[in-house]
């Protein structure tokens, strides 16, 4: 923090105490500071401040949500629930049943599973009782569901909220709270079946999304070890130079030659054998035509791993989904814990690498997916057994769905789009223009809601109409049924179309049916 | 940190405990706990790799929801929420932890009961324990002054097991509320008018919604003669007569809160009241009552509150119960709590004891309990601005425990399976029809249609498969 900072937080400091909030304004000019940096330093001071004016809190008034986290408005949540409502229904086709886990495990669950990202885990509070951390993905909760309960056997979705201690810094708009959304196949099954119904959900889900065209790239953890031992790379580099080759989608392939030969030690000539490999993309005949690859076929991993992906491709034919996949040699991805075949579904419309977006967030793995991906998974067929005691093994594919990449495309659409999102699906509003019919409003709007029709009334005695009718202009509701003392000597109801201004009068007992008519 | 010698004594020792419950064949759960506590030790001794110690539980208070479970879950929030939207609510969320001074001060005794996070190096946060403080928080920050809106989330307190057997640490809250300054009474009705919908939707059998009102009860207390600094404590000992009788609750306001007995007999008097419409006038005739000002708004309001409640339909259920008190320290106005007619002894602790959105929790029995709260929001509020609230907390917890579930449908991934372990899947998780393949079928372009209870079969063609299925399954 500068100087100035230093200066204009030791006014505010002083001036906190006697002056109102409104006086702020007037020091941020002065200072130079931006609005957010101010906030920031505002909330610091107001925390040192609480801490001295002991347990009341009454005076302290800290506005915020914690760093990284946020509130969602009831606009967020409509394009949430529309966004969820499409991807579970696309599971529950395909008979997934779902599970929930707790917010928190125990911190040793957590240990250890995670690599270098270990340090990102938020901590609870030692207060007396067991060591607990907040679950940072949803596969480790799952495995050790899996083995809890002994369960040998499961097709289930999980759509929850983890928690990453993000660096801010680094990662600009990266949230510290976010949703993964998990589908996974667990249970020792008939090879590529449950690989290719994953892959087959992923199309589906991606289509009702209307995200525009998209592909799935597919590839397979035994070929790429297969490809780097025939092309002469040491067993112990395998790692460090997957996750170059896993930089294709980001940069050029001169660059990551450049960075294979000068950083991680390999010869130019393996580096070329590399390229060869990973510039290939195609279908089944490219599985076909590898498997007549001497060197490649003569690699058992390489030859089981095209084998499967041979097979997938038959059953994603079946499955009408080929249009879209691509068998890609230059798919790593995080390899930590996958055994078997890997995807990633990328957006045709990508944003450019530069943009730093919660996109990164998205796959449920730690090694994250590269911007414009929207889902990644694969087979994972070693992790429960390390829950396990006696080591028994589970085999595991599933696929994450970047949902928080999902939400911000369909937040920017809403914006730029001319309908508006409602945020409540109310049918009618009962009014009335003339006084004194608060009773009678209040008794319509019962008898509706008695007869399931979304419905409100205003909580005024006297309303003016024009009120009530800007009401449903700005929330959203089409109809409104309008009482006076004539329609109600006559029996009939003013239903009038909000848009249009329409009215028409309706027999009080034909009401419901005609409101039903004109919402669908 | 412990040393490796005196954690490696601590092992040893706590390996001891378990093999001794072992062979006394204690509970699996005294038994699951010490063995985790055991496992726990061993792995601060194994160091970070984690890979050798299995600690397969999950947190103490916390559980997992199965799948059969989530069926149940989901299909009970389809019904609250269904009913929410029918009366034009939105939703929001919030985190799931708050910067710690939001909460703190909020909670008063019950403080203690919050998980805090550990510092490491940032804000000091702690995890929500309702979802009431969040929502004042999320009005105050966003200068909303208008809003109908309901949030069903997970709520965290620390809750000490010995005392409540079977309170989870980690569970559902389902809160619904209307904020804004409106004509008096009607949001209040509705509030009401949703919880009579819910628990009838829901199929729980009969309940009874009672209600009362904080002014009412402080007028009652000073027409007694209850000093006002005892208005409080009197309050909590009131609350009691939903569990125990007249007699024990006059004998705790005399004996252990010092009120003489004429003025506890007085109370008696009044908490002994119950009726509609028509109480609340009688008693804006009660010549002590109707002079106390506190009193007279409130069964002003009331007498108001039952005319809309008329207009609603649910008079049938609605009580106007003086000995109503609940946790009284946020509310403002009208209180309520509706109750099952079947209800659990008061001997037994469950979950039910988490229903209701304030700290004061609600007695068993309970499905949902709220109010009127009209001075939260300000206390958020830099300048102080009012927002009015009213609103509900369903019981969530105690509902899911009660309900059943249904099955799905699902495909086997056995390429050659015997039709038998199809047939017989099917009559495990309840399949109400499967749809057969053969040769022939395939030859003659039909699906063989069995249903799986009464074993009759047909064939039907191809294209009219999805039709018959979705007849025969509504």
């Amino acid at each position: 923090m500068n100087a100035l900072g230093l200066v204009s937080m030791r006014l505010c400091a002083g001036l906190m105490g006697r002056r109102s909030a409104v006086n702020l304004p007037f020091l941020r000019f002065s200072s130079g500071m931006t609005s957010s940096q101010i906030d920031e330093e505002v909330a610091k001071l107001l925390q040192l401040k609480a801490q001295l004016g002991g347990d009341e809190g009454k005076h302290v008034f800290v506005l915020k949500t914690a760093k990284g986290t946020r509130d969602y408005n009831p606009k967020q949540m409509a394009i949430r629930e529309k966004v969820f409502s499409i991807i579970i229904s696309c599971f529950k086709r395909h008979g997934a049943e779902t599970i929930d886990t707790p917010v928190f495990e125990l911190k040793e669950t957590l240990t250890g599973k995670y690599g270098e990202d270990s340090k990102l885990i938020y901590d609870l509070k030692d207060q007396g009782g067991e060591l607990l951390s907040l679950r940072y993905d949803l596969t480790v909760p799952f495995a050790r569901y899996l083995a809890l309960n002994k369960i040998t056997n499961i097709k289930r979705y999980h759509i929850a909220k983890v928690y990453r201690r993000d660096n801010p810094a680094m990662t600009r708009g990266r949230y510290r709270e976010f949703y993964q959304c998990d589908f996974d196949i667990a249970g020792q099954y008939d090879a590529m079946i449950p690989d290719a119904e994953c892959l087959k959900i992923v199309y589906e889900i991606l289509n009702e999304l209307d995200l525009g065209d998209f592909r799935i790239k597919v590839n397979d953890r035994r070929i790429l070890d297969g490809m780097f031992a025939v092309c002469g790379v040491p067993d112990e580099k395998f790692r460090t130079i997957c996750s170059t080759v896993d930089k294709l989608d980001k940069m050029a392939w001169e660059d990551v030659k450049k960075e294979m030969v000068n950083e991680k030690g390999l010869s130019e000539d393996v580096a070329d054998r590399i390229g060869e490999y990973v510039s290939m993309q195609g279908g089944q005949d490219l599985a076909e035509r590898l498997l007549q690859d001497p060197k490649l076929s003569q690699n058992k991993q390489a030859f089981a791993g095209l084998t499967d992906m041979k097979l997938l491709f038959s059953y994603l034919e079946l499955f009408q989904v080929t249009d879209k996949v691509v068998f890609d040699l230059s798919l790593a991805r995080g390899l930590d814990y996958y055994t078997g075949v890997i995807y990633e579904a990328i957006l045709s419309q990508t944003i450019p690498a530069s943009v730093s977006t919660p996109a990164e967030q998205n796959g449920a793995d730690e090694a994250g997916v590269s911007v414009g991906s929207v889902a990644g998974g694969g087979r994972y067929d070693g992790l429960v057994g390390m829950f396990d005691p006696k080591g028994r093994k589970v085999p595991c594919v599933g696929v994450s769905i970047g949902i928080e990449r999902i939400f911000s495309i369909m937040e920017q659409k809403a914006e730029t789009s001319s309908e508006k999102v409602r945020t409540t699906e109310t049918q009618v509003l009962v009014a009335s223009a003339q006084k004194n019919l608060l009773e009678e409003r209040l008794k319509l709007t019962s008898e509706l809601w008695n007869a399931g029709i979304k419905a409100e009334v205003l909580y005024k005695k006297n309303p003016k109409l024009l009120s009530q009718l800007q009401h449903c202009e700005e929330t959203g509701i089409p109809l409104v049924a309008i009482l006076g003392e004539q329609e109600l000597k006559d029996g009939v109801v003013k239903l009038r179309n909000v848009a249009s201004r329409e009215e028409v009068d309706v027999p009080r007992a034909d009401l419901v049916d005609e409101i039903k008519k004109r919402t669908l």
